[in-house]
């Protein structure tokens, strides 16, 4: 008998049935606040800012370059093939490489790239979090080898939360292999508990809502 | 460990140094929950919730088990099922030879602690490496976790120095920032040339066929991203039946288990790397494991065992926890949550003592994000040790003993005259002390070196009257 096999057969027995559609689950409880698009920023800052990140209210694609700028000086960067990032005229700022279609080419500039600059699906306002599609437009590694990560992000996709996340994507893997949320940067405390940020993900997050 | 369980466990009590480490982490791990959940006013919905669907999920796991395989499955996931620990071993062993593989990088994972993967694999000439910096560390140490969430809870910066120093060969470094810094810049080189990301799994996510994986210092994404095969190892009860459900468990275990609102990355992996998408593993398999599980099924009593999403709120809470450390239980879980599960893997007769090794003040039952009923669960397993003792012919004495305590118990004349027999020849208020010899050899030496008798004054019927005549 497989393993599969066995398996199943010994749960079948230990419940004495189980196998069948069971009795819907409880009802998911899902809990949308009703917060207008503009009081969202403020806690969703907050709680950046809680967690030692960076947040910033860009008044323009230009202003968002700027900051860019004024933060990377030379790069080296490595920039999504996010068209946000087109727009800002981030992805052709000198110092920033862009428009990665091989994943091993990607890895190598984001293993020494000092800054990876993503815009990101959603932004959970009451947590602080960022929500990571891998798609052709985001790679994952871009947020995750380079010490410091940039994130740019429309105003209206900052949603009040994880239950609106999940209440708009019911079923994430429909559209993606990975959906990632970050809150805030990289951190341990497995040491004596002592908080250090930066272990293995960035130690610095700036996130730019436009 | 050598030793018997007192004998390791008073090496544990009198360590001044460990004593300290394990009091002051899980006070701080206690204190960031209770900060956390004060912000959380639907807390206790939550847990209720989060109860019932585990208890729905439990009940119909094969309906769910088959639920998730094929939707993993039509996401391109290889779904791999293991009986036990060999079954494990052997496949990722089988794997690596077909992928010419050797190294392999980790995150953490219980499961992968509970079927001691790092020893078998090392044993065919692979070399697994640890990723979490805690792992790390214990990994160098040649230890096991000291406790689910923070497993080198028990080891000093001087310990970490000294252990860095002998195993990498690099200059002493007493400062936590820069230790964490070294573990960083060694462990990069790993990642990127490694063959294999072995994982852990928070929760199965049966609508989906998808793995949910929590953590904060970036490892698990790291595991999952960089090597071109990803493995991730499941028990088979990390079952939740939908996505949706994650609005649910995601606010209880962060908070619980670090006093997070939510940890700096959650994974939800949907097999492998789609044809459109840059990077990501090629391969996905996701290994699930039964190792004993099934047979916790079968007990309709102790099933909710399989509830436990690994917080650890119920060591940081547990006043026998935190003061004999994680070492002194003889499996990788520990605290209230191993001292019930333990039991019922290995079998009652394995380690008897584990369900007593508690005071059933309830505080793991209360903070359970999960409603697991611990401390109920601890009595039932009492009552299982007593029966196979009773079995084997073994603790006649104690029943004994018992049975005629019940029996004074029930007739109240006859207490009565025994109290007072006590009261009349034990007068003393610090009898025991007086009277060694009377009991310190017998059966309740062991009991006795370790507790003091109340003092044998009036009985509370003979106060009773008393008070009574006085106020007549």
């Amino acid at each position: 008998m497989t393993a599969r096999d066995d398996i199943l057969k010994r749960a079948r027995e230990a419940l004495g049935g189980g196998f069948e559609q069971p009795a819907a689950p409880p009802k998911a409880r899902i809990v949308v606040p009703e917060i207008p698009r503009e009081a969202r920023i403020e806690p969703f800052f907050r709680a950046i800012t809680n967690l030692a990140g960076k947040a910033y209210l860009a008044k323009s694609f230009a202003d968002a370059r700027e900051y860019v700028v004024a933060l990377i000086g030379d790069g080296p960067a490595v920039a999504s093939n996010s068209p946000l990032l087109a727009e800002c005229g981030i992805a052709d700022l000198p110092g920033v490489r862009a428009g990665f279609k091989d994943p091993e080419a990607l890895r190598q500039a984001c293993a020494s790239a000092a800054f990876g600059i993503t815009s990101a699906e959603y932004a959970l306002a009451d947590t602080g979090t960022l929500v990571m599609l891998a798609s052709v437009e985001e790679a994952r590694m871009i947020s995750l080898l380079p010490p410091v990560h940039i994130a740019i992000i429309p105003r209206v996709r900052i949603l009040t939360g994880l239950d609106e996340l999940l209440w708009m994507v019911p079923q994430p893997g429909l559209s993606t292999s990975s959906m990632v949320f970050i809150t805030g940067p990289s951190r341990t405390a497995d040491i004596e508990q002592i908080l250090v940020r930066g272990v293995h993900g960035p130690g610095e997050i700036h996130v730019l809502v436009i | 460990m050598t030793g018997s369980p007192q004998e390791t466990i008073h090496e544990t009590l009198v360590n001044i140094r460990l004593q300290t480490a394990i009091y002051t982490s899980t006070a701080r791990l206690a204190d960031h929950r209770r900060t956390a959940l004060a912000t959380l006013p639907e807390y206790e919905e939550l847990r209720t919730q989060a109860n019932l669907i585990k208890r729905h999920t439990i009940e119909n796991l094969g309906f769910y088990l088959e639920q998730f395989e094929s939707n993993a499955k039509a996401h391109g996931v290889q779904v791999v099922w293991a009986r036990d620990a060999d079954e494990v071993a052997d496949f990722v062993w089988d794997l690596s030879k077909r992928k010419n593989a050797r190294l392999i990088v980790k995150s953490k994972s219980m499961t992968s602690e509970e079927i001691d993967l790092n020893e078998r694999l090392a044993h065919h000439d692979l070399e697994p490496v640890e990723t979490d910096l805690g792992e790390y560390i214990i990994q160098l140490a040649g230890e096991r976790p000291y406790h689910i969430v923070a497993p080198a809870l028990h080891k000093t910066r001087y310990d970490v120095a000294d252990l860095f120093t002998e195993k990498l060969g690099v200059p002493r470094e007493v400062e936590i920032e820069k230790q964490t810094r070294i573990a960083r810049s060694v462990l990069r080189e790993k990642f990127l040339a490694a063959d294999i990301g072995i994982s852990g799994a928070n929760f199965l996510i049966a609508d989906s066929g998808a793995v949910t994986i929590v953590e904060n210092e970036g490892n698990i994404r790291l595991t999952t991203t960089a090597p071109k095969i990803h493995v991730a190892i499941a028990g088979i009860e990390k079952m939740i039946p939908r996505a949706q459900d994650l609005a649910v468990f995601l606010k209880l275990l962060g908070r619980s288990g670090t006093g997070q609102a939510l940890t700096v990355y959650t994974s939800f992996l949907t097999g492998p790397r789609r044809a459109e998408e840059i990077d990501g593993p090629d391969e996905l398999y996701i290994v699930l494991l039964d190792n004993g599980r099934t047979r916790l099924l079968a007990d309709r009593e102790k099933r909710e065992s399989l509830y436990c999403i690994r917080c650890g709120a119920c060591l940081n809470h547990c006043p026998v926890y935190r003061k004999i450390g994680g070492h002194n239980y003889p499996w990788v879980y520990s605290g209230p949550i191993g001292a019930i599960i333990t039991p019922q893997y290995m079998g009652v007769a394995q380690e008897p003592w584990l369900p007593f090794a508690s005071s059933l003040c309830g505080a793991c039952g209360e903070v359970c994000p999960v409603k697991i009923d611990i401390p109920r669960l601890l009595l039932e397993l009492r009552t299982e040790v007593h029966a196979d003792e009773a079995k084997h012919g073994q603790g006649r004495l104690e029943r004994l003993g018992f049975r005629v305590w019940a029996w004074v118990m029930r007739h109240p004349r006859i207490y009565e005259m025994a109290a007072l027999v006590a009261s009349a020849v034990l007068p003393d208020e610090r009898w025991f002390s007086k009277a060694p010899g009377l009991l310190n050899h017998g059966p309740l030496k062991a009991w006795l070196s370790q507790r003091d008798l109340p003092p044998v004054g009036k009985s509370f019927r003979q106060l009773w009257r008393e008070r009574r005549k006085a106020a007549e």
